[in-house]
């Protein structure tokens, strides 16, 4: 009898642990206020870099977006660089060129010479854009999302069409953590729920028996209301938003002897430690996934 | 009540039931910090609860020095077991004893207080005080283990010994415990080198970074050895307990002993310029090592079988099974060591095979998951291994017996395994489609781990009610020795 009540209570946990998930669910629509379209400026000067705090100094001033990339502009650019030749299809995915790196031969490096790389999957069912073999177009709902499943290379020649660039990453980490303190959080020094997107954050569109985290609309957490959910301003003392949580965002170094990119401002995906503003995170550049954006920055 | 203190703090069986309290009751108070545990609102409201004071740049510290204090319990359970089991000067079992009592205690107590309650530093000085102490039983263990004293030549051939008599088996303790010792210093060094101004990091955060320094280096030097060092003198003391003899022991000390000084020496070589060849020498050393705890598998299983089916004349397969799963408590930790391998060893090995191929095309905080998980599997793999020696300590019999140690036995598999699933979820699933497999597997480790600590909070409790009674069990152990207890 104990047996059979074991054996069944494992077999329900299997069962449970197969079931399919649902990529296309809906998600709720709410309108955030926030311009994806707008930049923030971060003035020269020193501030404190890393869980050392110690002080840093960027001598020029530059811009970063409020947001991270949405899908809509995304999808634009994709059809718009795949229209001009910038980009090309290749097979199941979408490829654009990369002058290469300097191979310096170190242990674990990869060669990065000039090619052509990915950019995005073209057939990867958790994308939240569609390829019918010569358009884009944004899944339904999904518009003002930030963009995820976009290498590094898609990142860096997003940016780079447009006359912009990737961040650094200490420029990322100025534009997270401000120049007055040494916070660990673009808001201040506590975390909530109400913050940010993280793993089981319980935002709107989190279903954790079934698909889990899901990202929310750019700039989310900006104090305001959606029906039942209430939100905390949690925007960067420079006004930049979802520098914690919701995707991990690309950052554009290419340090010597690694091809490793860096990730940084945890994600959806990942618990409130790893939002923390000096936490680092690498990828191969070729990586892409669901919890993983990026946004630009550029010269005043 | 002196009685009662007697016990506790003087005779083995107490100070080993002390040092499981304190790593049980620590366990069970700071486990509900992390995780599931912290989903569910229950990290909120402990902290407020207990009035801690988590900043969150201080979280890596907080995590070393919460490691540590459990370590150090653990090492002096190893240690008690060892100035039990083995000859040695009065003298020196008594101070190597009190030190490390003392030593675990102070870091314990005043590390946790330092590091979950503000930052009182007369708590910081009491912790490193305690670790101090704690090196310096290690030294006096070291000595008291000198194995070249004719007072402790091994005289019965049975066992492994030179020819003039040296006790290969005490050889190899030594060798642990000289390499133990040393190996501390690779975290003793770096430790007040990153301490000062609270510099720390942890090693699987920074493991892809091509440039580290030396003293980044030792750090992931003795984080790796130290587990490896605990597990192979459990493997000693477990062999010791079972009374682990013959031709397989003739031919497993002297690898164990190989093992361990190979072992060592490709661990400290990763701090020096042979950091480009150490992992081979590890390799080499660990080779050794574990084909030495294979020969006490089979020896121990050997014997579990030829004991349970001694009176039938020609026992068939079923009744050899049946005998060898008839005491958990003596089966279970050589099972614990092969299963083991599928948790830790064979992992470890594919990740460093296909490191590149695989591991380090995904980000590095999916193969930190593999990094941390491995090593807490190990950790808990030994926790239940010292768990099954107790269970034996206690006296249990007869359904108790086999209770006690079924459950522990299983219930920890079933959360190691889920670990070890989770671990390596990436290379069968997609993030977006993981969720029910990642909410079943957190199930599995929950239950597996959670019901593993009410078992030990029962046996703790059982354990505080006996101290209760003025002839209690308590009264009986108060003289035993281990070394007695010996399997025949």
């Amino acid at each position: 009898m104990k047996c059979t009540l074991w054996t069944s209570i494992l077999i329900l946990a299997l069962l449970v642990a197969c079931a399919p998930v649902n990529l296309n669910a809906p998600a709720p629509i709410f309108d955030t206020g926030v311009d994806p379209d707008s930049w923030a400026t971060i003035p020269a000067g020193t501030f404190l870099q890393g869980q050392a705090a110690k002080p840093a100094s960027i001598d020029y001033d530059y811009e970063m977006m409020v947001t991270d990339v949405t899908l809509g502009q995304y999808v634009g650019f994709l059809n718009e660089a795949l229209a001009s030749g910038t980009l090309k299809v290749d097979g199941d995915k979408i490829v654009g060129p990369y002058p290469g790196d300097e191979f310096r031969g170190v242990k674990h490096e990869v060669r990065i010479e000039a090619g052509d790389y990915i950019i995005v999957p073209t057939d990867d069912p958790s994308s939240r854009f569609t390829f019918d073999g010569a358009r884009f177009m944004v899944k339904a709902t999904w518009e003002n999302q930030p963009m995820t499943n976009v290498s590094w290379f898609g990142a860096w020649t997003y940016c780079g069409y447009y006359g912009w660039r990737l961040p650094t990453e200490l420029e990322w980490e100025k534009a997270a953590r401000g120049s007055g303190d040494d916070r660990p959080f673009p808001w201040g020094y506590d975390i909530t729920r109400n913050n940010a997107n993280f793993y089981t954050s319980r935002d709107p569109f989190e279903n954790m028996a079934s698909f889990g985290s899901r990202t929310t609309p750019v700039g989310f957490y900006n104090g305001q209301v959606y029906g039942d959910y209430t939100t905390l301003n949690s925007a960067s003392p420079y006004g930049l938003y979802d520098m914690a949580g919701n995707v991990w965002q690309w950052t554009g170094d290419v340090y010597e002897g690694m091809h490793y990119r860096f990730l940084r401002g945890g994600s959806k995906d990942t618990y409130d430690m790893d939002l923390r503003i000096w936490v680092r995170n690498n990828a191969t550049p070729t990586y892409f996934s669901p919890g993983v954006g990026f946004r630009c920055a550029r010269n005043p | 009540m002196a009685k009662r203190l007697n016990y506790l703090f003087r005779s083995t069986k107490g100070l080993i039931l002390v040092a499981i309290a304190m790593i049980g009751l620590e366990t069970a108070m700071f486990g509900m910090l992390s995780g599931p545990m912290a989903e569910w609102g229950v990290r909120d409201f402990v902290v407020r609860v207990l009035k801690m004071d988590l900043v969150q740049a201080e979280r890596e510290g907080r995590i070393i020095i919460l490691y540590h204090s459990i370590a150090m319990a653990v090492v002096a359970i190893e240690t008690y077991m060892i100035t039990s089991l083995l000859k040695m000067k009065e003298f020196y079992k008594l101070a190597v004893r009190v030190l490390i009592t003392v030593g675990y205690l102070l870091a314990m107590v005043f590390g946790m207080g330092f590091a979950y309650w503000g930052h009182n530093w007369a708590f910081h000085g009491l912790y490193i005080a305690g670790l101090t102490l704690i090196f310096f039983a290690g030294v006096l263990l070291t000595i008291a283990l000198w194995p070249w004293n004719k007072e402790y030549y091994q005289t019965d051939k049975a066992y492994s010994r030179t020819k003039k008599g040296v006790d290969v088996e005490r050889v190899a303790f030594f060798a642990a415990a000289l390499t133990t010792v040393i190996s501390a210093l690779f975290g003793a060094i770096p430790g007040s080198f990153f301490g000062n101004g609270f510099e720390v990091f942890l090693a699987e955060n920074i493991i892809r970074y091509p440039e580290k320094t030396t003293m980044e280096y030792s750090v992931i030097g003795h984080l790796h050895i130290m587990l490896a060092l605990i597990a192979i003198m459990i493997t000693l003391i477990v062999g010791r307990w079972l009374n682990f003899k013959g031709i397989l022991h003739k031919i497993a000390m002297p690898l164990i002993i190989l093992g361990t000084i190979v072992l060592n020496l490709g661990v400290w070589g990763v701090a020096t310029p042979l950091e480009p060849i150490a992992h081979m020498i590890i390799y080499v050393g660990a080779t050794p090592a574990m084909l030495g705890a294979l020969m006490l598998v089979i020896f121990t299983w050997d014997k579990l079988i030829r004991e349970g089916v001694a009176g039938i004349k020609k026992p068939n397969g079923w009744q050899k099974l049946k005998a060898l799963l008839r005491d958990p408590l003596r089966f279970g930790p050589m099972w614990q060591m092969v299963f083991m391998n599928f948790t830790t060893s064979f992992i470890g090995i594919f990740m460093a095979v296909r490191l590149d191929e695989i591991f380090r095309v995904w980000p590095a905080r999916e193969e930190r998951i593999e990094l941390t998980g491995h090593w807490h599997v190990l950790s808990a793999i030994i926790a239940t291994i010292i768990l099954l020696y107790y269970g034996d300590m206690l006296g249990l019999k007869g359904k108790l017996r086999k209770i006690y140690g079924w459950t522990i036995i299983i219930l920890s598999d079933l959360a190691c395994g889920a670990v070890t699933i989770f671990e390596m979820k990436r290379l069968f699933i997609g993030e977006a489609v993981q969720q029910p497999l990642v909410n079943t597997l957190m199930l599995l480790m929950d239950f597996g781990l959670g019901m593993l600590l009410v078992v030990l909070a029962m046996v703790m409790i059982w354990r505080l009610v006996d101290l209760f009674k003025k002839k209690g069990r308590w009264t009986e152990e108060v003289e035993h020795e281990l070394s007695a207890e010996v399997n025949k």
